[in-house]
């Protein structure tokens, strides 16, 4: 016996959901999930992406558009009746069964014979590495192999999608990032369609094939990690997917894929964008600052505010007369002390033009 | 074709073809009818045999219905019709149903009009009985299946039939006989509508005289109710602070022990403090002799009326309010005193700028709980109320006694009801929902702050004199049972026990001898059936509010608290007015008993299941229901087994209620079903206080075993933690 994957495909074609027929929670969304991929859908709370989640599952439902797990429209169906299971937050072990019998659960309710859902439910458990746990009560175990038999419980249905509500959010760092790996790695080899909601960004870049960024009911952006990392499509992605310094700039003229754009007392050349002329947003990443004490050396003048030392890194707070930018430099031993001028020149990566939404 | 209607369709022809189709004399549970003339004999046949026989055409339309549902076979539930269908069969069977019982009674047409409209008729019909209510029950679940059908909370059949049932039976039981008191109240003594009839009697000197401000007669007793219960009201809340604040704000070493006060008012009969108040104060009353000997003072009957029914009420109800405070007390966030004090303020100030303000929305709730209980009271004043009239004695003295005004007694149960009722919207209305109590999920690991000196000490001699105060009064009824007559001759005597209680063992094995032991085992036997229906019942609305949400849920909310502040004398006569005749007829019936306590004491079960589910993380519900569960497996199996604990606790409080309670049901017994309570009072009527106070005792002692054998067990089942599993630790050791 073994656990194989049904992986199916989820499409949302214009879903609405509205709340006591006010509050719109996700306005006219539509998104394809395609089988085997895991995807991601990240952002700040109250931005509708648990909403979304629910809806799939048929916890929630849809006030307009339709859900779509596979082929099968599933719009109507209640959760007890679609073929998906779910990794709660608060991993809702049920406290008065043993391990053993919480994963078993789906599978007894299902009508399978007690002792062929026993076994696989042990093969669940092996697959989270939980061997030998059975007998447990779920408050004899820690929160991390808590977590763990969640996700065993959620696996042996061999469900077409498996979702995952904030699965780590209670979780401490450390072990937050092993956890991870681990449901990637079963993910993959699986073949599981999965779906992950999260406000963490770096969780979701590290987990995700695709992300689908969220904010006020409706999506932001989709795509890859690397797509949402250099190419942000607003200033909210920008600032939401890793930090960013918004600056203003003018682009002044178009050649080619190029703009010419005016920083301050600086020009540079950066990929346009489908951007015309006139004002600009610039998004630049921290580490995409580079600083010199030699204000002799051309860039923008500016003041250091603060230094912080974070072992592997430089944190610094800089004045100039685009605002207070927030650096991140590498060097930590020749550091720049407090009140000390400098000039700011741009790298040639993390560096882009934004629309204004 | 869908296996849950069938199994209704089943159910429903069933209680059409086989079953009798009216109540039966010889009670619920007699089988003499399978053997004495069924099915053709009037009295016991099926509904077939009745429209076969000619005499009740009526009939013939219910199997219409009931053929109905047949049609679905072979449609799928999304099909539009499926769901039409359904709640046309449901809706107009039930419908036809309920038209049907309440135009023809016992006596032929229910209604003047309807005789005139068809003129006289010889055709009577009695209560309706086991196969009606399996019909009825059929079109109600036809019904709900049917708008679960339309897409109603996901399609949920088990949720939607638990709402309709929920709301068929609060409906049947609560709001239809609360409604038959305005009715009753509308009407004179001849059954003709009347508004001037209702006027007169609503404006009777009797309820809102005002004479006792200016001559020495007595004042309405509507007045009367209202002074008493604000007295009541708050000086208990008063109490309940001072025992809160000694509780939680001092260091008091024993102060756990005043939480075992708490557990008083739930075990004892109210009126028995009524009667330990009268050998204390009354003529012959131990303090009253007392005086008269060593002052010379004249004995006079004072504490019968106003300050004898405050005393015992304030004895009664100061353990609720209590109650009440420390939850309010103990949930004050510590930090927020800590930060009064950090800030510079001392005890004082803390004290009065910060915990008091916060106590606030307690106080006010504590005092409208003392308010309604005060006005809901019933046994006090009957055994001390004297010339001093209140509503709920007047209510019952209008039925009983010589005058039995029905009209009467429903106009006076309605001013009572708009008493209580305003109290109790007040109290969700203005308290629902503002609360300043502050415990949050974080971590709080502040302490109160100790009382201000110049409070503690007035604080601590209120406390411990009250305290002193009731445990006299308990040993009063300890010892009063052991007296041969209270305040005459004060030897020991068993003679009380014995006559109430003797057991004889003669030729024909274990003769039950004492006189009380008839009433007891009613009630020990009516207490056991209502608990578990009670906690059934509580616990499947807590479900449902809980866990769901509808169009309309504020409203079913209230009208499944409502019977929290309906008064049990208001109860007992809507049930007279409304089950006295077809189509529910059930007076002198152990079932009104057993429904009565089910629908006064559902709130207990609604609050106890609500209190623990709303612990119960939801995400379990939906783990369950994503693994694929339905919602009524997910109740058996995840839901219940972690409710165990409010289970019982729902079981044990229904099951004392139902012995302690008098009010409603000292107006529904019978010669053949009488209570314990209702038997007492019968021997306080004829001054027999000795065995009066014997059997409370006994009932006391019988209540306070089964309190604490519960509270045992629950105490040692922690939810969701069993015991490790034994290792043989022991061995290991002496091996190491």
């Amino acid at each position: 016996m073994s656990i194989k994957s049904k992986a199916a495909s989820v499409t949302f074609e214009n879903v609405t959901k509205i709340y006591g027929g006010s509050v719109v929670a996700v306005d006219n969304v539509s998104f394809v999930v395609d089988a085997g991929c895991l995807v991601t859908l990240l952002g700040p709370s109250g931005c509708g992406k648990t909403t979304t989640l629910r809806m799939i599952a048929g916890l929630e439902m849809a006030n307009k558009g339709r859900v779509l797990i596979g082929d099968e429209n599933v719009t109507t169906l209640p959760a007890t009746d679609r073929d998906v299971s779910m990794v709660f937050q608060s991993y809702a072990l049920f406290p008065h069964m043993n391990v053993g019998d919480n994963v078993s659960y789906g599978l007894d309710v299902s009508g399978m014979e007690k002792s062929q859902a026993r076994e696989q439910a042990i093969e669940g458990l092996k697959l989270v590495g939980l061997n030998g746990y059975e007998k447990r009560l779920p408050s004899e175990l820690s929160g991390g192999q808590q977590q763990r038999v969640a996700v065993a419980r959620a696996l042996v249905l061999e469900p077409q999608v498996l979702l995952f509500d904030e699965p780590l959010s209670n979780l401490d760092a450390k072990l937050r990032r092993q956890v991870r790996e681990e449901i990637r790695d079963i993910q993959r080899n699986l073949g599981l369609t999965a779906v992950y909601v999260t406000h963490d960004q770096e969780e979701a870049l590290a987990v995700s094939d695709r992300i689908i960024v969220m904010n006020n009911a409706v999506i932001a952006q989709e795509g890859t990690p690397r797509d949402l990392y250099e190419e942000p499509a607003d200033i909210f992605v920008a600032d939401f997917i890793g930090d960013a310094n918004l600056v203003s700039g003018e682009i002044r003229s178009l050649s080619g894929d190029l703009a010419e754009v005016k920083v301050s007392s600086m020009k540079v050349s950066l990929p346009h964008r489908n951007l015309r002329t006139g004002p600009v947003n610039i998004a630049v990443r921290p580490e995409s600052f580079l600083l010199s004490v030699d204000t002799e050396t051309p860039g923008i003048p500016g003041t250091v505010n603060k230094a912080s030392y974070l072992g592997n890194h430089m944190e610094y707070s800089v004045s100039t007369d685009l605002g207070d930018l927030f650096v991140v430099a590498p060097d930590v031993v020749n550091t720049i002390r407090p009140k000390t001028d400098v000039k700011i020149c741009l790298a040639d990566h993390g560096v882009t033009l934004v629309g204004d939404n | 074709m869908n296996r849950t209607v069938l199994l209704w369709l089943a159910i429903g022809w069933v209680g059409f073809m086989i079953l009798p189709w009216y109540v039966i004399e010889d009670g619920f549970w007699g089988l003499q009818w399978l053997w004495d003339g069924y099915p053709f004999d009037s009295d016991y046949g099926p509904a077939w045999a009745h429209w076969l026989e000619g005499d009740k055409a009526w009939l013939a339309p219910v199997p219409l219905f009931l053929g109905l549902p047949l049609l679905t076979r072979g449609l799928l539930k999304s099909d539009a019709n499926y769901s039409k269908i359904l709640i046309f069969s449901g809706l107009g069977g039930l419908g036809y149903m309920v038209a049907q019982g309440f135009t023809v009674g016992i006596s032929g047409w229910e209604s003047t009009i309807f005789e005139a409209l068809f003129g006289p008729t010889e055709i009577r019909q009695y209560g309706l009985g086991y196969g009606a209510m399996l019909v009825a029950a059929a079109f109600l679940f036809f019904l709900t299946q049917g708008i679960a059908a339309r897409g109603a909370i996901n399609g949920d059949v088990f949720v939607v039939s638990s709402i309709g049932f929920i709301i068929a039976i609060v409906g049947a039981f609560i709001f239809f006989p609360v409604l038959q008191i305005l009715v009753s109240a509308l009407q004179d003594n001849n059954g003709a509508y009347s508004l001037g009839v209702f006027f007169t009697k609503l404006s009777d000197r009797k309820i809102w005289g005002l004479d006792c401000l200016f001559t020495t007669v007595d004042c309405g007793a509507a007045w009367n109710s209202l002074f008493l219960a604000i007295i009541v009201g708050a000086s208990t809340t008063a109490l309940g602070l001072v025992f809160a604040l000694v509780a939680t704000r001092s260091g008091f070493k024993y102060r756990k022990v005043l939480r075992a006060l708490t557990i008083l008012p739930i075990i004892t009969p109210p009126f028995v403090i009524g009667l330990s108040i009268i050998l204390l104060f009354g003529l012959s009353g131990v303090v009253t002799q007392f005086f008269a000997e060593v002052f010379g003072v004249q004995a006079t009957r004072w504490v019968y009326g106003l300050p004898g029914i405050w005393i015992a009420q304030m004895l009664a109800y100061t353990p609720i309010a209590f109650l009440v405070m420390i939850g309010v007390v103990e949930g004050i966030s510590p930090s927020m005193e800590e930060a009064a004090q950090t800030l510079r303020a001392d005890r004082w100030k803390t004290f009065t700028t910060v915990s008091l303000p916060l106590m606030r929305p307690g106080l006010a709730n504590a005092f409208l709980i003392g308010f309604i209980e005060s006005m809901a009271d019933f046994g006090n004043p009957l055994v001390l109320g004297g010339n001093f009239d209140v509503l709920s004695t007047e209510i019952f003295f209008a039925i009983v006694g010589a005058q039995n005004d029905q009209g009467m007694a429903a106009v006076l149960a309605f001013v009572l009801l708009c008493f209580t009722l305003s109290a109790f919207y007040a109290q969700r209305r203005w308290l629902g929902r503002k609360s300043y109590t502050t415990v949050t999920g974080k971590g709080d690991s502040g302490t109160h702050a100790l009382l201000p000196n110049r409070l503690r000490w007035p604080v601590y001699t209120v406390a411990f004199s009250w305290t002193g105060f009731t445990i006299v009064v308990y040993c009063m009824i300890l010892f009063g049972g052991f007296v041969k007559t209270w305040g005459l001759d004060h030897t020991f005597t068993l003679q009380h026990y014995i006559t109430a209680f003797s057991v004889t063992w003669g030729s024909e094995g274990l003769q039950w001898t004492g006189s009380a032991w008839n009433s007891f085992w009613t009630t020990i036997s009516i207490a056991t059936i209502s608990a578990p229906l009670t906690a059934a019942v509580g616990l499947l609305t807590a479900y449902i509010l809980v866990r769901q949400t509808f169009a309309g849920k504020d409203l079913f909310e209230f009208g499944t608290m409502l019977s929290f502040a309906i008064p049990g004398t208001v109860i007992g006569v809507s049930y007279i007015l409304a089950f006295n005749v077809p189509p529910i007829e059930l007076t002198g019936t152990g079932a009104i008993l057993v429904l009565c306590f089910v629908f006064r004491n559902m709130p207990v079960g609604v609050r106890a299941g609500v209190a623990a589910m709303s612990q119960l993380d939801k995400s379990l519900d939906e783990a369950s229901l994503t693994l694929g569960a339905n919602s009524w497996y997910t109740c058996r199996k995840v839901v219940l087994p972690l409710l165990r604990p409010a289970i019982i606790a729902a079981l044990v409080y229904s099951f004392v209620r139902a012995m302690t309670a008098i009010s409603a049901v000292i107006f529904l017994v019978s010669a053949e079903y009488d209570m314990a309570t209702s038997y007492i009072i019968g021997r306080v009527e004829n001054n027999d206080y000795g065995l009066a106070i014997a059997y409370c005792t006994v009932l006391i002692f019988v209540m306070l075993a089964s309190v604490l054998v519960f509270q045992g067990l629950v105490g040692e089942r922690k939810i969701g933690r069993r015991e490790p599993e034994k290792t043989d630790a022991p061995a290991q050791e002496q091996a190491a």
